[in-house]
């Protein structure tokens, strides 16, 4: 059974301010919506009782990519289809064009937007990663004020996290590397289109004087939300590239995932195959 | 109840105006209030593309898009590619190659397809089957399909 259009609503503000005074009036009484492609999916399978929507796509202080000497800016609205194009993204976040050229398909990815991609707060979404990865943080507003949190610790549990119900996710900055960097993004599926991660691993270091001077690993599908992979971290930050302990890492990484069987993959494998990854890209990192 | 809106939009380059439900899906739109049965629907939720239209200059699922995402905004639709009696090379190239078979991608189809020529006048292999990997097709096994959009690239104008 779909959703029951005739008994939904929809405003469109076309200014924050607009939308915030909507969230702030009725705190919970209206479901932001962005590009739609995790909602309608919803809706139309009618998982979504009919309900009031707060179109954010008019918005225009939500959208664009901002760039400074140390940081690029995401507005929330920010599509995947505008980070593959954008020649920074390119430059200094190699890993998140990879992630956005991983989810769904041209047509998704024209609509999909990073802000949706988080707050879904989905434990498969392939942009956390990434995010995770490169330290991103999250600007968070509403009426009371705007607010910094740091990504890393935004997702609280499964689809719980660090946002009220009258707040709107309204940027996401991200750090850009300096110096000396490596990169690193798998996602594995079962097709390279459409296909819902299995499992992801995003990895970025900086490497200063043969030593991993900055590490950090975002970890897909694994856990019930998007994590960092702090305990494999911490066996590899403030080392030599010539003297990495892969296999003490490769233990750490087990005790930071915690994957569940599903329709997509099970236990075993998912735990097989992260190791694998994390093993190969650890090698790739050796070699930077 | 939610009031409907009425919604303008270019279709096809025709300006058309229809009252709908906000969060009526546009490919019921263009199907059940416009007539614009060319645009199928395959699965309703954003896999199979077989709604693809383009909005805006770029493509998109149209089972995915409220009404109200469409306000104001220039769509085109298979019905869209022909020029009068004479069919887009695309369509010529898809018959030749015999790139349809019972024809339900077809549509969605050729949208992403103008949308890569547009994009990628000279695609290859590889990025004719990214630029279709939102189109799935039962019946061709893709081969003919890509040989199609393969052939009309070569053809010059898309
Ligand atoms: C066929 C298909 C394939 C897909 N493949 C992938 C994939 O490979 N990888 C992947 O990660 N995802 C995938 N997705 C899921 C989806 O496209 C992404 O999660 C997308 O980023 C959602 O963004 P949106 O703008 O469409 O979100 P919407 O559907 O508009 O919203 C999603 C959620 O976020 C909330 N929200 C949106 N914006 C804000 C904001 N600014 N502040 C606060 N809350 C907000 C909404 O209330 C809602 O709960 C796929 C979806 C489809 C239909
Ligand atoms: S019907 Fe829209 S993608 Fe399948
Ligand atoms: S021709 Fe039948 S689905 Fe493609």
């Amino acid at each position: 059974m779909r959703g029951y259009v005739p008994g939904c609503e929809v405003k469109v503000p076309v200014t924050l301010a607009e939308a915030l005074d909507v969230l702030a009036a009725e705190p919970g009484g209206w479901r932001p919506m962005a590009g739609g492609t995790d909602l309608m999916v919803l809706f139309n399978a009618g998982r979504m009782p009919a309900g009031r929507f707060l179109d954010l796509s008019r918005i225009e202080e939500l959208r664009g990519i901002w760039e400074d000497e140390t940081t690029l800016r995401f507005g929330a609205l920010t599509t995947f289809s505008e980070m593959r194009d954008c020649p920074s993204v390119h430059r200094h976040l190699p890993n998140l064009v990879k992630s956005a050229r991983a989810t769904g398909a041209l047509a998704i990815q024209n609509r999909g937007t990073l802000g949706g991609n988080i707050a879904n707060a989905s434990p498969a979404a392939d942009t956390p990663p990434s995010l995770l990865a490169y330290g991103a943080e999250l600007e968070l507003v509403s009426l009371r004020g705007r607010r910094t949190v740091a990504y890393d610790a935004f997702h609280q549990g499964y689809k719980q996290m660090d946002l009220a119900v009258d707040e709107l996710v309204a940027g996401i900055r991200v750090p850009k590397p300096q110096g000396l960097g490596f990169h690193f993004y798998r996602k594995v599926g079962t097709r390279q289109a459409q296909a819902i991660s299995k499992l992801c691993l995003a990895a970025y270091a900086r490497i200063e004087g043969g030593l991993i001077a900055e590490f950090r690993v975002g970890l897909g599908s694994l856990a019930p939300a998007p994590v960092r992979a702090r305990r494999a971290e911490a066996m590899i930050l403030g080392k030599p590239l010539t003297a990495l302990q892969v296999t003490a890492a490769r233990e750490a990484l087990m005790a930071d995932i915690c994957p569940i069987d599903d329709i997509r993959s099970t236990v075993h494998y998912r735990r097989v195959v992260t190791a694998n990854v994390f093993q190969q890209m650890l090698e790739e990192l050796a070699h930077a | 109840m939610a009031e409907k809106i009425r919604l303008q939009l270019t279709v096809n380059g025709e300006p058309r105006s229809v009252e709908v439900f906000p969060m009526a899906r546009l490919v019921d739109v263009l199907r059940e209030e416009l007539k614009l049965t060319g645009t199928k629907e395959g699965c309703g939720e954003g896999e199979c593309g077989a709604c693809t239209v383009r909005l805006d200059g770029r493509i998109v699922n149209s089972c995915l898009i409220p009404a109200i995402q469409a306000q104001g905004s220039e769509l085109l639709t298979v019905e869209g590619l022909a020029e009068q009696e004479h069919l887009h090379p695309l369509q010529q190239a898809f018959h030749h190659h015999n790139g349809a078979q019972c024809g339900f991608c077809t549509p969605g189809m050729l949208i992403a397809a103008e949308d890569l020529l547009r994009r990628c006048p000279n695609p290859d292999e590889g990025q004719i089957r990214e630029g279709l990997s939102g189109n799935l097709c039962r019946c061709t096994g893709y081969v003919k399909i890509v040989d199609a959009v393969k052939a009309a690239a070569e053809g010059g104008r898309a």
